[in-house]
């Protein structure tokens, strides 16, 4: 599904992934750890189409396709879906806009009607229900006075709005409680299928202890250093990622 | 030859004939705002608030004038339709400067409530228009006035007396008829008295495909305990400018909510010159403008503090593209013993094309100490990366483009009272950032 | 601490501690209208005293008053100036004689009788070449004016690491530390000196940020600018101390035209303070400045000044006319420029320290507490002219009005149609104490690129009774009530002060309007 091959990308002219190498396949959840500056969000964001973030060297296969040729929005409707960790705030744009304005740019993009409004509110208010957001959300601005949970699951529920085939995680368990956690992994863990894959991007042990990721890998400084099964987040939630390093230069 | 000259000199020649198809409170100050005129001579840019306008070179073109009042024969109805679904409106028609008369529905009005052409009720009611005319829009100080003084030959008037509610929007549109390129004086004079209340829609259409140069001088006088809600729409073409002079003077506990709009337009200059008379009136002035390709807005407001516990509020927000020009100028003044004043002042632009430029002054004068003032102003582009989220969850970069600035105009739309306006407004200005719309909605001339 | 000990005696009044005496001298009708009871304290205000409206008895040479091409000459002649400086004096007069004197600001200004001044007045006499070499040179009586107003003119004296250049009158009397400075390549004299010792560099800035035709009172400085200072600060050299300028007016019916030229080499640093007092006379001062700073490639300059010339006497009679025009030129990338005043004295202050930022990347601040009380007017503020792209510009401006005086803001931005990525943000705030004064502010915005985000806010208050109750529930007086309330809304500004003049600076607010409101 996603084949990535020795990407490089830099921001404001510094070098900050140095040749990644990863593979997902249909159904996968690859987590992605790693100390601050390590390039996980970057990552994530290259995939996406930041164009904040230049490509310097690489390829990246998305379902056959080149990803890297494709705008933006091209990618989203190809069916990638980044969750921001800051989602941004935009005043005066409604999320019942919003989201309809987004649906129906991907129909339009494979050929079809726009939704019909009844439709589509319908399917806002069952899509609601996977992260427990409230009505009030479909007329405020979007993310616009939003908490930092509410944020979060905002984007899980576009998620499912968007149900993309591959979804990009980046930190979604920042600054969640216990129970915001527990819905937004949730929720996600509603949305999988066999079809569907993930890149979750996170420093810590307990949002994989609901998503169960099928390989883990750990990223420094802009390559990833090691891969393994889901013990190896285990034993950096123990060890740290110190552990890693001395691990490498006794190698 | 200057511009002022071709004025003086139609003046001089024409007096008779101007006065001839007048009425005579009108013709009274006729003298005074020539000398005026004369000596005021078109402002320049050295001018503090006409900066940002040139007005002598919107006026040094050779237009018409009809001031032999040639009747136009033209039926409204059957050159315009103007739908806002659901507002049902007393609606009344003024072709060019002159009143319409003949076509006029069964409106009816309650009781004592006049709309009807300025020359006719200067000529029932002499002592009524006189004590009201000329009163506010002082000749001496701004030489469109003048100038509008010295030609006006009709226009509209409307009174509406003490304890009466006007529930149903009055609806005046205003059409600009020619066959030739027309210059047209209009004047407008509303007296809403004590504990009245009204709420008056204006639209501007510019029906024929020539050159007109419209000047409008309002003065609007709001009674104690009175309400009025002004709403102003200009949806003309490129070859029109529109010189408005509002004058607005509130009495004690009275209200104004006005709105003008510009959805289209060729050069617009509106000022809007509102005072605060009566202890604990409140103004609430919303400006939207959306322009484009070479046109110009102008809105220049005043805002004059002179009595206690009052409140204002500004908020005019700007999309510029192409290389629009537009400028916005806002001057509070809160004078001294207009103490407890509450004063508010905002104005935000958005510049979406490298050619657009964008002028913005706010002022605060204050000489009172119990006060609370603030005025923002910006000047900005799209939000880079809210455009980015739009575009990851699949909207292109021109839909994401479009929902910003929906957004932006939103807000000064949102404020509209009047449900079915809003929603033809916000419908309009959706029309008119996708470029759907290119003339006046309602115009059934010029296919 | 030379800047401290300045700063610690210029309480700019005095505040009359027993309010009785200040009523039995007052004016009788004041005390019969209730509603002036809360204006008591804005009434002592009116008879606090200027510390420094002392003057001095020095020898002076004075030439007569009034201003002709022969006065040009002779001034220049005084100061054994060579033939190029005459004819840039000539022509900024000659040019100057063409022109009215503006009126568009928010000032009412009384009428200048520039015949009824003295253009050149030295209180150095029987010295040559205009400055004393040594200090046995120099006047004592000289010496014991500049100790009072906290200005050792002793190396050894100074405490911390500040150099002075100190003028009075047309003259500058003494500069310090020179030859440290000049260790490191450094020049610090007044602008007489570099006239003769280091003409090819004046001559390639003098006028070069200000033209002579820039306006009026730029005009008549050119023409007949007495003294001030020059700083050069060589390429990578950061500049090791504060250097100062602190300019006095004596002699009586004299103006001063201080000129002002600092030069900032590629990767350079200077941070640059300047102090300014002058005697109590009736009759208004003239003080009409140029000051020139040019920052080139990654330099950075810091201005501050602490103006607290005489502000005229509670009927407005007297004071200094400051009429100032400051600008910087950032000509290089990533240059940097920031402006800090603290405005309590002069009864008119006309002075808008400007940044003309030409280099990509290049920054400008500027940092403004303006005070007026009595009957002082300010119309004071900055305009920031984006050239560059990626320009960014910052204007924090805090105004302070009481008494009967007039304050106004009066700032431009433009962003010039290749300013690519410009972007500004302004904020000017207003407090009034009392309600007999006025706060203003104008601020344009000419934005012609549309790449460019330009933010201005701005707001208008009162310390409320709330505010002051709840301080005094808390068992805080109202006096150091306002002191903190107005000491937090100018905190932004006076934290961009260099330490010593920070810490002064904010007991200067505290003194001048300690008690203003009731």
């Amino acid at each position: 599904m996603l084949r990535i091959k020795d990407l490089h990308a830099a921001i404001n002219g510094k070098e900050i992934l140095k040749g990644i190498n990863l593979e997902v396949n249909p159904g996968e959840i690859h987590a992605l750890m790693g100390q601050n500056g390590a390039g996980k969000s970057t990552l994530g964001n290259v995939l996406a189409g930041n164009p904040a973030y230049e490509v310097t060297g690489g390829s990246i296969i998305f379902n056959g396709k080149d990803l890297l040729a494709m705008k933006p929005e091209e990618r989203a409707n190809e069916g990638l879906f980044l969750s921001f960790q800051q989602p941004v705030e935009i005043p005066g744009v409604s999320m019942v806009n919003f989201m309809r304005a987004a649906i129906n740019s991907r129909r339009k993009y494979r050929g079809e009607e726009p939704m019909a409004a009844g439709d589509f509110l319908k399917m806002m208010r069952e899509k609601r229900k996977i992260v427990e957001l409230d009505s009030k959300l479909a007329n405020r601005s979007v993310n616009e006075g939003f908490s930092g949970g509410e944020k979060k699951r905002n984007e899980i529920f576009q998620m499912a709005m968007l149900e993309p085939t591959l979804s990009i995680l980046d930190e979604t368990d920042s600054g969640l409680d216990v129970d915001a956690l527990r819905i937004v992994a949730e929720g996600f863990n509603k949305l999988r299928t066999p079809e569907t894959s993930a890149l979750v991007i996170t420093h810590y042990q307990r949002l994989l202890d609901y998503l169960k990721p099928d390989v883990v890998h750990v990223l420094l400084d802009g390559r990833i250093v090691k891969t393994g099964g889901p013990q190896l987040a285990t034993e950096i939630e123990e060890k740290g990622f110190d552990w890693i390093k001395t691990g490498l230069s006794a190698i | 030859m200057n511009s002022e000259r071709q004025y003086k000199e139609i003046f001089t020649e024409c007096r008779e004939m101007i006065d001839s198809h007048s009425a005579a409170v009108l013709n009274m100050l006729r003298e005074k705002a020539f000398e005026d005129f004369s000596r005021l001579g078109f402002p320049t840019q050295k001018v503090e608030r006409y900066k940002y306008t040139d007005v002598a070179s919107a006026f040094k073109p050779d237009y018409g004038l009809n001031l032999n009042r040639l009747d136009f024969s033209v039926d409204p109805y059957e050159a315009f339709r103007c739908d806002v679904p659901n507002l049902s409106t007393s609606l009344y028609f003024i072709i060019n400067d002159a009143f319409c008369q003949k076509v006029l529905p069964p409106v009816t009005l309650p009781e004592g409530v006049i709309v009807c052409s300025l020359k006719q009720a200067a000529e029932e009611y002499p002592e009524k228009v006189s004590s009201y005319y000329g009163q506010l829009a002082h000749t001496e100080e701004d030489a469109v006035s003048a100038l509008n003084t010295m030609f006006v030959q009709d226009g509209l008037f409307i009174y509406i007396p003490r304890n009466v509610v006007v529930e149903r929007t009055i609806q005046v549109v205003n059409i600009l008829r020619s066959n030739v390129d027309l210059m047209v004086n209009r004047r407008v004079l509303i007296i809403i008295e004590e504990n009245a209340q009204a709420r008056l829609l204006f639209c501007d259409h510019a029906a024929d495909d020539h050159h007109f140069l419209s000047t409008q001088v309002a003065e609007v006088f709001i009674g104690e305990n009175a309400c009025l809600e002004l709403y102003e729409l200009e949806e003309t073409h490129v070859k029109n400018s529109r010189f408005s002079n509002l004058y607005v003077d509130l009495q004690r506990y009275s209200m104004l909510r006005h709105f003008n709009v510009t959805l289209h337009n060729g050069l617009t200059r509106n000022r809007t010159d509102v005072t605060l008379s009566g202890e604990g009136a409140e103004a609430n002035l919303y400006g939207c403008v959306t322009t484009d390709k070479q046109q110009r807005v102008d809105n220049n407001t005043l805002i004059d503090h002179r009595a206690e516990y009052c409140r204002s509020n500004q908020l005019y927000k700007y999309v510029l593209d192409d290389e629009a020009v537009g400028a916005f100028a806002g001057r509070i003044l809160v004078r001294e013993g207009a103490q407890h004043t509450v004063s508010e002042e905002r104005n935000a632009n958005l510049c979406s094309a490298g050619g657009a430029h964008m002028y913005s002054q706010p002022m605060l004068e204050i000489y009172a100490d119990d006060v609370k003032c603030s005025h923002g102003s910006t000047v900005g582009q799209m939000n880079e990366q809210a455009l980015f989220y739009m575009q990851q969850r699949g909207i292109s970069r021109e839909e994401a483009h479009m929902l910003l600035k929906f957004a932006f105009a939103g807000e000064v739309i949102d404020a509209i009272g009047l449900e079915a306006l809003r929603d033809r407004l916000h419908y309009l200005v959706e029309k008119r950032f996708r470029g759907e719309l290119s003339r006046c909605s309602g115009c059934k001339l010029c296919k | 601490m030379i800047i401290s000990e300045l700063m610690g005696h210029s309480s700019l009044w005095i505040y009359v501690r027993d309010m009785k005496e200040i009523d039995k001298k007052e004016n009788k009708k004041d005390k019969t209208a209730p509603g002036e009871e809360k204006n008591q304290f804005v009434r002592e205000v009116a008879h606090k005293k200027y510390e420094y409206g002392f003057s001095s008895n020095v020898q002076t040479e004075i030439i007569g008053c009034g201003l002709n091409e022969d006065v040009v000459r002779l001034i220049s002649a005084k100061k054994e100036e060579p033939e190029w400086m005459l004819d840039f004096r000539l022509r900024a007069f000659r040019y100057w004689q063409t022109q009215e004197q503006p009126s568009w600001a928010h000032l009412r200004m009384p009428e200048i009788d520039y015949q009824a001044i003295s253009y050149y007045a030295d209180p150095t006499k029987g010295n040559k070449k205009g400055g004393p070499s040594s200090l046995d040179e120099i006047d004592p009586e000289l010496m014991k004016t500049f100790d009072k107003l906290g200005i050792p003119l002793e190396e050894r004296l100074a405490l911390s690491g500040t150099a002075v250049d100190a003028v009075m009158d047309s003259v500058s009397v003494k500069t310090t530390f020179k030859e440290k400075l000049s260790e490191r390549g450094i020049i610090f004299c007044s602008i007489s000196e570099a006239v003769r010792e280091y003409p090819d560099l004046v001559r390639q800035y003098l006028g070069s940020v200000v033209p002579y035709r820039d306006n009026y009172f730029a005009a008549l400085n050119s023409a007949v600018f007495s003294d001030g200072s020059f700083v050069y600060i060589p390429k990578g050299v950061r500049c090791p101390m504060e250097l100062s300028t602190y300019f006095r007016i004596n002699a009586r019916n004299t103006g001063q035209f201080e000129r002002t030229l600092i030069v900032c080499d590629d990767d350079g640093y200077v941070s640059y303070l300047e102090g300014c007092t002058a005697p109590m006379r009736d009759e208004n001062q003239l003080h009409a400045a140029i000051v020139e700073i040019v920052v080139n490639a990654n330099a950075e300059v810091k201005y501050s000044t602490v103006q607290n010339w005489y502000p005229g006497d509670a009927e407005g009679r007297g004071g200094v006319l400051n009429l100032v025009t400051k600008r910087g030129h950032l000509r290089g990338a990533n240059s940097k420029l920031s402006w800090t005043q603290v405005e309590t004295g002069s009864a008119i202050t006309w002075k808008y320290p400007s940044c003309i930022l030409g280099g990509d990347n290049s920054q400008a601040e500027f940092y403004s507490v303006a005070v007026t009380n009595n009957y002082q007017q300010a119309d004071t503020g900055t305009k920031m002219i984006h050239l560059g792209r990626n320009t960014k510009s910052t204007i924090i401006s805090k105004g302070i009005s009481a008494g009967k005086s007039q304050n106004s803001y009066r700032g431009l931005v433009r962003v010039s149609p290749k300013a690519e990525g410009a972007r500004n943000y302004s904020s000017c705030d207003s407090l009034l104490l009392g309600n007999e004064c006025g706060a203003h502010t104008f601020p344009y915005m000419d934005v012609h690129n549309h790449t460019a985000i330009v933010e201005h806010e701005a707001t208008t208050s009162k310390i409320s009774e709330e505010q002051l109750f709840y301080c005094s529930q808390r068992g805080i007086p109202a006096e150091e009530a306002v002191g903190l309330i107005v000491n937090g809304y100018a905190k932004d500004v006076i934290n961009k002060l260099p330490m010593e003049f920070a810490v002064e600076a904010q007991k200067l607010l505290n003194v001048s309007l300690e008690g203003t409101v009731g």
